[in-house]
């Protein structure tokens, strides 16, 4: 069987032939990489392009009237949305729950965004067990939103809530990084 | 070195990886490297940079019929390196068409197509056509005017194949008229069946190739070498200069093109892309029925005659019937080409069309720029075309008909900008309220009530700060009324001027014609303000402006569309949305 050495033993220009391998190695690694780092390139977009990140604005969503005190109501975000290059005007985006509170309270509602600080998935309001209860793993809340057992990181993240008019509740939607201990706006 | 050394190893032991580099690497090439036999690898090459670029080009893209071309335009203008990785898909294309002629040059030249490499050319012819099928279904996912026109004229030429061409028509548009399918399938053929179907073959191509060696080109001169590393460099030196014309093809045109959405309701001169365009000039020379002879009958006869080449070739006399073929039938080609593209050139119908089809697409990108709805872009190009259809006979939009194009004796205000605070600025001038632009040719420029109070209230504005600082709240009040998207900033900064603006308009005597909040027929006779240039107002207006909240008896030859059914509810919102920017 013959091997390499045996190939270069006849040549006569050692230097020349090293060169003319070195050099098809390098245009063959220059040529082949063009599309090749073009291509990764455009991969890398949801990196490189960030997307104007809608800001919160607040959104009205219903009347205080509307709202039975220690009851949590669901209410649909329904608002713009741009994704990638389609707007859409007037589309859910979300949902909050909105827990009217006693008299006396500071804060006369209180709103949650609907989505599990755990792993993202859709919280949901027992109304016999009158807790929230993510059917995801299991993760359990009192209906102020606190942890009532330890699957979650923190406890559902409420929304800023704003009485306008005496009786219109507006709230500023936001999501919040998932699986974290803190709650970071990441919207 | 010696650790990359025992990983080679390593792999060897597993795989056998150096024999088989060992009979890549050292094939024999009779009478030593010649540059005439790098066409095989530089198509390989091609190939290869179209996988690459158009696996990851598909990442962006999405076929239908409401987000092809919007896809197109998202990865062209909005990915960063989108616009250069398109570029390099379609001009490593077009380079392509052109190897793949050179190559077949040389294997029918050098009589490489001889028993027993027979079966090897016709894998070859095959190939041929499979990356023409690619460039064709290629053309079409766009899904702008270029690929779809064209598109629709090949596959109505397959429709009228007598007896099998309506079904094979329906079959590849997936329904009887273009849509959503066609765009599906026409994608599962170019990234699916085609590209699968090239690698099986090309590597039954090259393993045949392999099998019977090179074909020297005679006589030879030289001492046989092997194929490493003489042949490679020569190889590799040849791809280069294919990528350096690529390259320098995708910056001298400025990327791939990308025309106006699929419009079916506009006219567009179909062409096909270049390399097909022999083909559409010889359809020209069989008119009615004789159509399928110039489209099917001949065409194929003449592939017949190549596939048969390995067959006539046999003789000498064969084969030099078989360079002859060739050549007539490229120097046919070339020649059907040239007349095509000189028909066009000197063609004004073609030319205007054409340059119209690139303002369409200089507006419909530029109003994309804010986002495309739901409907597609589409929907965004309504709003200058009906402008151009229904209101530029009168107005004018920034001097021009919406769609580029100038207006002849405009007789109404331009709207480019409609209620904005630099519209109102110069509208509100005395001056220039009745210059040609605005109300000059309109029965409101001398003589009206809006006329004298402009020059009594405004007179000498150019040169008194204080009148232009009172002109300047009122515009902005006016202005606030609008609602417009792009001023929602500064109308919430200036509330202050605007609510003194307001006070003005009262105490000057706006007031006295103009209602701004809470119209009523009794007391107003000039339009309604209350609300001007919103979406509701402007909407009521186009319905009809001899309402008396409007223009009534005074208004002056504009049409009612709404009212008098010209215009549906929905043009009139696109006509709308698209004046107010939105
Ligand atoms: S997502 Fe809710 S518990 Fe895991």
């Amino acid at each position: 069987m013959t091997n390499e050495s045996d190939h270069n033993s006849k040549d006569e220009q050692p230097d020349r032939r090293q060169f003319i391998k070195g050099a098809s190695c390098v245009i063959g690694a220059v040529i082949g990489s063009v599309p090749m780092v073009a291509g990764v390139r455009v991969s890398l977009s949801p990196l490189v392009d960030k997307e104007a990140a809608e800001s919160g604005a607040m959104l009205r969503l219903g009347d205080l009237g509307d709202l039975e005190t220690g009851v949590p109501m669901k209410f649909a975000i329904v608002a713009d949305k741009s994704d990638k290059w389609t707007r859409y005007k007037d589309v859910p985006v979300g949902a909050v729950y909105l827990v009217k509170q006693k008299e006396d309270a500071k804060e006369p509602v209180v709103a949650f965004n609907t989505v599990c600080p755990h792993l993202g998935c859709f919280v949901d309001y027992r109304k016999e067990e009158t807790d929230f209860f993510c059917p995801c793993h299991d993760s359990n809340f009192a209906l102020d939103g606190k942890l009532k057992n330890g699957v979650s990181p923190r406890g559902m993240d409420t929304l800023e809530v704003e009485l306008r008019n005496t009786t219109e509740v507006w709230v500023k939607f936001q999501r919040f990084k998932a699986n974290s201990k803190d709650k970071i706006a990441i919207s | 070195m010696q650790r990359l050394k025992q990983l080679y190893d390593w792999l060897d032991n597993r795989t056998g990886i150096k024999e088989h580099l060992r009979e890549v690497l050292f094939e024999t090439v009779p009478g030593g490297s010649r540059w005439r036999y790098v066409w095989g690898s530089t198509l390989t090459f091609t190939l290869m940079i179209q996988f690459i670029t158009g696996i990851f080009l598909w990442m962006g893209y999405s076929a239908s019929g409401q987000t092809s071309w919007e896809s197109v335009y998202y990865i062209q203008e909005h990915m960063t390196g989108g616009h250069f990785l398109r570029g390099l898909h379609h001009w490593t294309a077009q380079v392509m068409t052109v190897l793949l002629v050179l190559h077949l040059m040389q294997v029918v030249i050098d009589g490489a197509y001889k028993a027993p490499r027979e079966i090897n050319f016709w894998f070859g012819i095959i190939l041929l056509q499979l990356v023409l099928a690619l460039s064709l279904t290629g053309y079409l996912l766009p899904w702008d005017q270029k690929g779809y026109w064209a598109t629709k004229v090949a596959t109505d030429i397959m429709g009228s194949t007598p007896i099998i061409g309506e079904t094979m028509k329906q079959l590849v548009l997936g329904g009887a008229d273009y849509g959503h399918h066609t765009l599906t399938r026409f994608f599962a053929l170019h990234a699916g069946i085609l590209p699968l179907s090239v690698i099986g073959l090309t590597v039954g191509h090259i393993y045949l190739f392999r099998r019977h060696g090179l074909t020297p080109k005679k006589p030879i001169k030289k001492a046989d070498e092997y194929f490493w590393p003489e042949q490679v460099l020569k190889d590799a030196v040849a791809c280069l200069a294919v990528l350096v014309t690529i390259l320098v093809l995708h910056f001298a045109f400025n990327g791939a093109h990308l025309d106006a959405p699929a419009d079916p309701s506009s006219a567009y001169p179909a062409r096909p892309d270049w390399y097909f365009l022999f083909l559409f000039q010889f359809l020209k020379y069989f008119p009615g029925h004789w159509e399928v002879l110039g489209a099917v009958v001949l065409p194929g006869l003449a592939m017949t005659l190549v596939f048969l080449m390995p067959i006539i070739g046999k003789s000498e006399r064969g084969h030099r019937f078989n360079v002859g073929l060739l050549f007539g039938i490229l120097a046919f080609a070339g020649i059907l080409t040239f007349v095509a593209v000189n028909a066009d050139r000197n063609n004004p119908t073609y030319i205007a069309s054409k340059e119209q089809a690139a303002r369409e697409a200089a507006i419909v990108k530029e109003l994309a720029e804010n986002g495309i709805p739901p409907e597609g872009a589409l929907a965004l190009l309504q709003g200058p075309k009906l402008f151009a259809q229904h209101c530029a006979s009168c107005h004018t939009y920034g001097g021009e008909n919406g769609l580029g194009n100038s207006v002849e004796k405009p007789s109404a205000p331009d709207l480019k900008g409609f209620a904005s605070r630099e519209h109102l600025t110069e509208l509100l001038h005395p001056e220039r309220f009745e210059s040609a632009k605005f109300f000059g040719n309109t029965a409101h420029a001398q003589k009206s009530k809006m006329h004298d109070f402009l020059n009594d209230e405004f007179d000498g504005i150019n040169d008194d700060k204080d009148l232009r600082a009172d002109m300047d709240l009122l515009i902005k009040a006016i202005s606030a009324e609008a609602k417009l998207a792009s001023q929602s900033k500064l109308d919430l900064e200036d509330r202050e001027a605007i609510q003194k603006g307001r006070e003005l308009f009262d105490e000057i005597g706006c007031i006295d014609c103009h209602a701004l909040g809470g119209w009523n027929a009794d007391d107003y006779s000039a339009p309604d303000l209350t609300g001007y240039g919103s979406r509701n107002w402007m909407l009521g207006i186009v319905n009809d402006p001899a309402h008396e909240r409007f223009y009534g008896k005074k208004n002056d030859r504009m049409p009612a569309f709404g009212k008098d059914e010209k215009l549906t509810r929905r043009q009139m919102e696109r006509l709308v949305d698209w004046l107010r920017g939105e």
